[in-house]
């Protein structure tokens, strides 16, 4: 099986000083919901951000479905971003066209069911919901795509805990068992048991890569318990 | 029942776990149909591979079996060599004695605390 992701050789950095990766290599099956996970400044953002195509490597090569990061990649890519972009006059409902308009594979019908189910008012415009009510529309309309490469850049973060466990079971029940999801996050203890597969990232290297069962069996702590240790500060 | 995991054993050894527990607790029973991969990983909150993994161990210990069309079902007998209520009894024995090792009793003293215990309690009832 070929992989849904493929990065080889790929360096960037940021002005002449600041290296971010140095020679990456790194591939990603589907099917999989991944967590990347690492210290601050580590390269996660920048390299999700690498993946949606909003940075281009200096030198390497990634390929999305075979297919080399553009607009053809982009078709099948759902990157939810840090912060949110949304124009904050729009109201939800418009927000939902947009996307619509925007890309082939939005699903309308799902945007609204866990719009119902986290009680989110269509009609409001995003400027009046709340830090966390936001967040909730973005990784809705992220995750109402049909993508087959799902980037999700801190999903959780701005949410309580209650909403936290919701949102992730709408990831579990929402996601096609073809699709990836690559995800960073920092609350590994809210999200270890979801994930499949750990990437460690340090300084912009891959420490480690490996099924998260595998990992948990041959350290016998949890994935929580085995960052705290590998990135002791 | 909420499902809770624990840090140190792989998720989907938990889950095997949980399920003899249910099984051995009555909760399943012979025959049961076991519900779907993705709505077992839903209800336990883990990923659906996981869950898979799981289950198919479990197919493969015998303790539970799959009709192609129809899903995955509690064995009526369980395999020789499984006794599900008896590994997880036998799980608890060991959690406990290794605990109060290492509290420092000794085999003895554990042993005569299960019965004290246990006729303590009788006493209360």
């Amino acid at each position: 099986m070929s992989d849904l992701v493929q990065i080889s050789g790929v360096s960037k950095h940021y002005g002449t000083k600041k290296v971010i990766f140095d020679n990456l290599n790194l591939s990603l099956e589907s099917g999989k919901i991944i967590g990347l996970l690492g210290p601050n400044g580590s390269g996660k953002t920048t390299l999700i951000k690498l993946l949606s195509g909003l940075l281009s490597p200096a030198a390497g090569s990634i390929l999305i479905d075979g297919k080399p990061v553009g607009h053809e990649s982009k078709a099948v890519v759902s990157y939810l971003p840090e912060r949110t972009y949304f124009n904050e006059s729009l109201k939800v409902k418009s927000l939902v066209n947009m996307f619509k308009d925007f890309y082939a594979d939005f699903d309308e019908a799902r945007a609204y069911e866990m719009m119902g189910l986290l009680n989110i008012d269509a009609n409001m415009t995003l400027k009046k919901l709340s830090k966390g009510n936001k967040e909730k529309v973005q990784l809705i309309m992220v995750m109402s795509r049909r993508a087959k490469l799902y980037l999700l850049d801190e999903p959780i973060a701005g949410v309580d805990p209650a909403a936290r466990d919701y949102i992730l079971n709408t990831i579990l029940t929402n996601y096609d068992p073809c699709a990836t999801i690559l995800l960073s996050t920092h609350l590994i203890y809210d999200i270890e048991k979801i994930l499949d597969e750990i990437i460690f990232i340090k300084n912009g290297e891959i420490v480690c890569h490996k099924p998260a069962d595998e990992l948990r069996e041959e350290r016998g702590m949890s994935i929580d318990e085995i960052f705290r240790e590998v990135f002791r500060c | 029942m909420s499902w809770k995991f624990t840090g140190e054993a792989p998720i989907y050894i938990q889950i095997m776990d949980e399920i003899k527990l249910r099984i051995a607790r009555g909760r399943l029973k012979a025959g049961d149909k076991v519900p779907s991969v993705r709505e077992l990983a839903v209800m336990a909150g883990v990923n659906p591979n996981t869950m898979q993994k799981a289950l198919s161990e479990l197919e493969r210990e015998g303790v539970l079996y799959s009709q192609r069309t129809s899903g995955r079902f509690v064995s009526d007998k369980m395999p020789s060599g499984v006794d599900v209520k008896n590994d997880v009894g036998k799980k608890y024995t060991k959690a406990y004695v290794d605990d109060m090792r290492l509290l420092g009793y000794s085999d003895e003293t554990i042993v005569e605390l299960l019965n004290q215990h246990i006729e303590e309690e009788r006493e209360n009832e």
